[in-house]
């Protein structure tokens, strides 16, 4: 790893107040420090978020969960308020890695960093949550942009993660045997107004599917969307597998998420 | 940077560079090799440390990161570093291991499982240990070890 500064604010705007060309916030660094090792990101400064209070911490706000950026992956499985109203995200989330990843990685700093096979996204977006910076709320709709890149600016720090509570949800992902990433991960969730449907892992970067989403509002059930498929000239090829597969592979894994969120 | 940390018990300060991994201080400053690098990527837990009582790979973690917080590597299990800690008598009995490399971080992981999931069956035992790997694929002797040491820990708790 090459050499850099290393700071440890104690707030939000002293962590902001650091950020200039070429640093990076530090959250659990479960995905952060393996690129540096391999000097794919070879920042001049970390500026570590763990001082930092009021960033951890999952609260009830109003009808929404809101899960602060710095909660880790292992303290989101184990709450009950979380257990209660997003069982979902709580299948999501004790897939992520292993159980000590799961010690360490957090929920701002997977969605910060957008890797296109990452879980969180698709829960993310799938619920339509609202992610929340120092220094506004963007819509998951408009958070994530491409592979790796996100509607954040520079220096802008995600703070928490607000989502609201479906009537019903579902996640199911495909895993590669090797990575343990998912090749394809769905996320189904049933609101009043409608459905929402998210897939990570098999394009470029989470996306929605308003062609499951629509039948699905009329007819909540796997056999809705047993004829729609999605096109594979938009997903990944890759060792894992190829697009026709991966594209494959997200009919199955919608139908089961549905499946899933029925109950 | 200067960095306090209790290891095993004791209170430690050192100043080390920020880009200094957490294992590495543990094996090369402190010279407490029992902590292995196995893949250095994140995947084989033969890294695994408790940091403040959970388990942790310490190949992916900085060394300031330590800072403030208490660590324990497989040399601190040992009660006055002479008894083995009911863990890792349980991997003894229970011939848990085959050729050792996987077996410090295998304890590691054990001893968080047993705390946090003490009435964990087989089932749950290999799914906890999905982030540690034994090349040698010695698991069901793991597993019994683990079993095995949960039950110790949890009777030596109960007295």
């Amino acid at each position: 790893m090459k050499p850099f500064d290393y700071f440890r604010p104690g707030s939000v705007s002293g962590a902001v107040a650091l950020a200039r060309e070429q640093t990076c916030f530090l959250a659990g660094g479960m995905s952060l420090l393996p690129m540096m090792k391999h000097n794919l990101a070879v920042p001049v400064a970390l500026i570590d978020l763990s001082a930092v209070p009021d960033l951890n911490g999952i609260r009830k706000t109003g009808d929404a969960i809101e899960i602060g950026a710095m909660t880790t992956h292992a303290a989101v499985a184990s709450s009950v308020l979380v257990r209660e109203t997003l069982p979902a995200l709580v299948a999501l989330v004790v897939g992520i890695g292993d159980p000590a990843v799961r010690n360490r990685g957090t929920i701002g700093g997977s969605l910060a960093n957008n890797d296109p096979a990452a879980d969180y996204p698709a829960g993310v977006l799938g619920l339509g949550a609202t992610i929340v910076t120092d220094r506004r709320e963007i819509a998951a709709d408009d958070f994530f942009v491409a592979s790796f890149t996100t509607a954040l600016e520079p220096g802008e720090l995600i703070t928490a993660v607000r989502f609201p509570v479906p009537l019903a949800a579902g996640y199911v992902r495909f895993r590669s045997a090797a990575s343990r990433f998912p090749l394809a991960g769905v996320f189904v969730a049933r609101f009043t107004g409608g459905v929402r449907v998210a897939v990570t892992g098999a394009a470029p970067s989470v996306f929605r599917v308003p062609g499951f989403e629509a039948p699905l509002a009329k007819d909540f059930s796997p056999g809705a969307i047993e004829a729609v498929s999605v096109d594979p000239a938009r997903m990944l090829s890759d060792i894992n597998g190829g697009a026709a597969y991966r594209a494959h592979l997200v009919g199955v894994m919608a139908r089961r998420a549905v499946a899933e969120a029925m109950g | 940077m200067k960095i306090s940390v209790t290891l095993n018990g004791v209170a430690v300060q050192e100043d080390v560079e920020p880009h200094l991994l957490a294992v590495a201080w543990i094996r090369e400053r402190r010279r407490l090799t029992g902590t292995h690098i196995g893949c250095d990527t994140t995947q084989c837990g033969a890294c695994t440390i408790l940091l403040d009582g959970v388990s942790v790979k310490s190949c992916t973690l900085l060394a300031v990161s330590l800072d403030g917080h208490a660590v324990t590597t497989i040399e601190g299990l040992a009660a006055n570093g002479q008894d083995l800690h009911p863990m890792q008598a349980a991997f003894k009995e229970n011939h848990g291991l085959q050729c050792g490399f996987c077996t410090p971080g295998m304890i590691m992981r054990a001893v968080d499982i047993a705390i946090h999931r003490p009435e964990a069956d087989e089932a749950e035992i290999r799914r906890e240990l999905e982030g540690n790997i034994c090349r040698c694929t010695g698991y069901r002797n793991i597993v019994a070890a683990v079993f095995a040491g949960a039950q110790a820990m949890r009777a030596a708790r109960d007295k």
